[in-house]
């Protein structure tokens, strides 16, 4: 598979390039901001999603959805990135449908998923930085199970219909195996949520399940096994939040080349500095490679590939830290107008932000490939 | 059985049964490294047998079409050959400035008679070219050259100087920018062959930090250079000279990042500092710096698959082989500064047996020329401001 897009991705990447910018552009997250709107997103825009059939691009055909790949979903969310959409799609229509995808939940969720009436959340964060470990107990009880225990930063968490958590079956915090991945519906007894707007206006929640008890079906695959459907998820999550990551820095780097081009001062366009043309060059080839990375680990989870795990990794790395380089480097050339809130290169930097903390940033990924290196 | 298997394994077969063992050793210093040209007392018996069995099936040049000493492979069956030698760790039969540099220039710009001239002698490497491009007032302002040719009817006289020549001396040709009109900047270059034993020419190795010098200054006293060496047309021979920049950038991005097997940096990181109880190295902020450094070269050899990908369905900005050059330089210079420090004082040894004669230091200080030669990392620079990001001139 060559590294670049295909003709029908590029098709559709042309479709989301106009629909997001036309339905989802960066004063809708502005207004909904402004509004102080408790949802964090607007169930409208999800239905539209549905519409164009987006919300299933990695649901087989025979369960309604399109039948894509990780590049399309890609393809996506780098037009969710650019345009700073508020979305469940991360959430919902790539990492919960990987987890769920083979398990007896799809069948269950994935006509909802596809018809944009059910959001998901992800529960799998527990401290403020993403760790690969899971201390949230599930205990058997009777049939079922019951949940102890506490998540964080679970964009959506308050709102969401289906709650995807990791819990602990067997062993301790740090065990590789003795995880159980469960599907939570809403509005479970004993679970509460803390909803909390974000630095980028996004909402994101703090889960307290108090002996939430879910029956045995809850189970996403097997129990003890949960590794494996969380990884799936992990995967997914990653390869995307690096493809958003890519619309955000890409976003934010076209604004500015852009004003580089009009802004004026000592009488002179500052583009024609050498000093500002240099790091626009550098931040243009970081931007780049971070492009490639990010293809070729959609590519590979579209393969199947056994090195996908590593070069998900470098995905994220990379796009985290070149997309921060994009907002960064907007901000000050955009000078003191890029500080004001009535301008949008901030909102790009605290969206950069997130997603770069997100499913591991990228000091947590580039020690994940060392200690796979074996140093 | 597809004609690809079949490909591959005839290419199996053929391999095995023709490189020699001393061939799949690792390359561990600069004698390794097969050049070929007219002198061949300094290629070893088995140096020279790889070559010549390589050159004779085309196989130095696997994609170029037969009739010019190519072996006339497609693309899938290049990559075959390249990954079955990688199987058996056969080092690269050939090194040359011909293959890398002038071939696709010739391919592109020269006659017929000098493709069929020049082309199948340095797929067997029997001759060895070098290039002449800066001067001592014309590196990174190249277009400011002044070596001068003057039009004598049936040669050119060509008179002046040229430096940073890569091994002019052990060259028996060169390709070389020269003026044939001083009254325009690009314009008034040309694009000529001649034999570095034509009367006149004259080279001066010049010695750098390293302690080696694979450099020379070339000089050019009244030398006749036959009208027929004249590669493309006349005062055009700035266009032949862009193409084959964008080959040697190419080239240069690639230098040591393809790691055939092993990681010296980690290997000489856990011989000096150790590991820790977790086996992590015992020094974490050097362990996070080579964690950091490899993200970003993995990530670069993603870039440059994409890159090659890019460039064969046409999809790559022409100016995309100077971000190439930019960061695959920039990320070698990275990688050698780093293994000088997980090196330690072992890495700082330079005449001793030990460090193979300072194979290490001497690599390292190599690299700083990366962003130098070639068109400076700034050169590189500019050109992404200019032409993708179509930053202002004024």
């Amino acid at each position: 598979m060559p590294l670049y897009i295909n003709e029908d991705q590029t098709m559709l990447r042309d479709t989301a390039r106009d629909f997001i910018a036309d339905s989802a552009p960066v004063k809708h997250m502005r207004a909904l901001r402004d509004a102080n709107d408790q949802t964090g997103f607007s169930r409208d825009l999800w239905k539209s999603f549905a519409e164009m059939g987006f919300t299933g691009i990695l649901i087989g055909e025979d369960q309604g959805g399109l039948g894509l790949g990780h590049v399309e979903a890609g393809v996506v969310l780098e037009e969710i990135g650019r345009n700073l959409s508020p979305s469940p799609f991360l959430a919902t229509a790539v990492a919960a449908v990987e987890a769920l995808k083979g398990t007896a939940q799809a069948t269950k969720y994935f006509s909802g998923i596809v018809a944009g009436e059910t959001v998901a959340a992800l529960a799998i964060d527990e401290q403020a930085k993403f760790r690969d470990s899971v201390a949230l107990k599930a205990e058997r009880s009777g049939n079922g199970f019951k949940l102890t225990g506490k998540k964080q930063f679970v964009s959506h968490g308050h709102v969401a219909d289906l709650i995807i958590v990791a819990a602990r079956t067997a062993g301790s915090a740090d065990d590789e195996n003795g995880v159980t991945l469960f599907a939570v519906d809403k509005g479970a007894a004993g679970l509460s949520a803390e909803a909390e707007r974000l630095a980028d206006s996004s909402l994101a929640a703090r889960l307290e399940f108090d002996g939430v008890e879910v029956t045995a079906d809850a189970v996403i695959g097997e129990v003890d096994a949960g590794r494996d459907p969380l990884n799936r998820l992990l995967r997914a999550g990653r390869t995307g939040a690096s493809a958003e990551l890519l619309g955000v820095g890409g976003g934010a780097m076209d604004m500015t080349v852009e004003y580089l081009k009009q802004r004026k001062q000592f009488g002179v366009l500052i583009g024609t500095f050498q000093a500002l043309q240099h790091r626009a060059a550098h931040l243009y080839s970081e931007m780049e490679v971070a492009r490639a990375a990010t293809l070729r680990a959609a590519q590979m989870l579209d393969t199947g590939s056994d090195r996908a795990d590593e070069a998900v990794s470098v995905a994220k790395a990379q796009a985290g830290l070149a997309t921060m380089l994009a907002v960064q480097e907007g901000v000050q050339m955009f000078g003191g107008i890029g500080m004001t809130d009535e301008f949008d290169i901030g909102f790009y930097m605290k969206r950069q932000r997130v997603l770069a903390e997100m499913f591991g940033d990228a000091n947590f990924h580039a020690d994940k490939i060392a200690r796979n290196a074996g140093y | 059985m597809t004609d690809l298997d079949t490909f591959r394994a005839d290419t199996r077969t053929w391999l095995e049964a023709n490189c020699p063992a001393e061939m799949r050793e690792p390359v561990r210093s600069d004698k390794d490294a097969v050049w070929g040209g007219r002198d061949q007392s300094m290629l070893t018996p088995a140096q020279k047998e790889w070559m010549d069995k390589m050159g004779a099936r085309g196989w130095t040049v696997p994609d170029w079409p037969k009739e010019y000493g190519g072996g006339g492979l497609s693309p899938a069956e290049t990559k075959i050959l390249r990954e079955e030698m990688q199987r058996i760790r056969a080092r690269n039969p050939l090194n040359s400035f011909g293959i890398s540099m002038l071939g696709p220039a010739l391919l592109k710009y020269g006659t017929e008679e000098q493709k069929l001239d020049h082309l199948p002698k340095i797929a067997r490497g029997e001759i060895r070219w070098c290039q002449g491009y800066s001067e001592p007032g014309a590196g990174s302002d190249l277009a400011g050259l002044q070596t001068s040719a003057e039009d004598k009817g049936d040669h050119y006289l060509v008179n002046g100087q040229k430096v940073w020549t890569s091994y002019a001396n052990y060259a028996d040709w060169i390709f070389c920018l020269v003026r044939t009109d001083k009254s325009v900047k690009q314009a008034g270059i040309s694009f000529v062959l001649f034999d570095m034993a034509s009367e006149g020419v004259s080279t001066k190795p010049i010695l750098l930090i390293s302690g080696y010098s694979p450099f020379c200054e070339t000089f050019f006293d009244n030398v006749k250079v036959p009208k027929e060496n004249l590669v493309y047309e006349e005062n055009k021979g700035w266009d032949v000279a862009k193409y084959l920049l964008g080959h040697e950038r190419e080239m240069i991005s690639g230098m040591g990042l393809g790691s055939a097997g092993g990681n010296p940096l980690l290997d000489g990181a856990k011989k000096t500092i150790g590991t820790a109880d977790d086996g992590t190295l015992a020094d974490p902020l050097l362990r996070a710096q080579i964690a950091l450094f490899e993200v970003r070269a993995k990530a670069f050899n993603a870039m440059s698959e994409k890159f090659i990908d890019d460039l064969k369905a046409g999809k790559a900005h022409p100016a995309q082989p100077s971000m190439m050059k930019y960061y695959g330089t920039e990320l070698n210079k990275s990688r050698h500064e780093l293994m000088m420090a997980a090196g330690g004082s072992d890495a700082l040894e330079w005449e001793s047996e030990r460090s193979t004669n300072g194979a290490g230091p001497r690599a390292w200080l190599r690299t700083k020329a990366n962003s130098i030669e070639g068109g400076t990392s700034e050169v590189q620079l500019n050109i992404i401001s200019k032409r993708i990001l179509e930053l202002p001139d004024k």
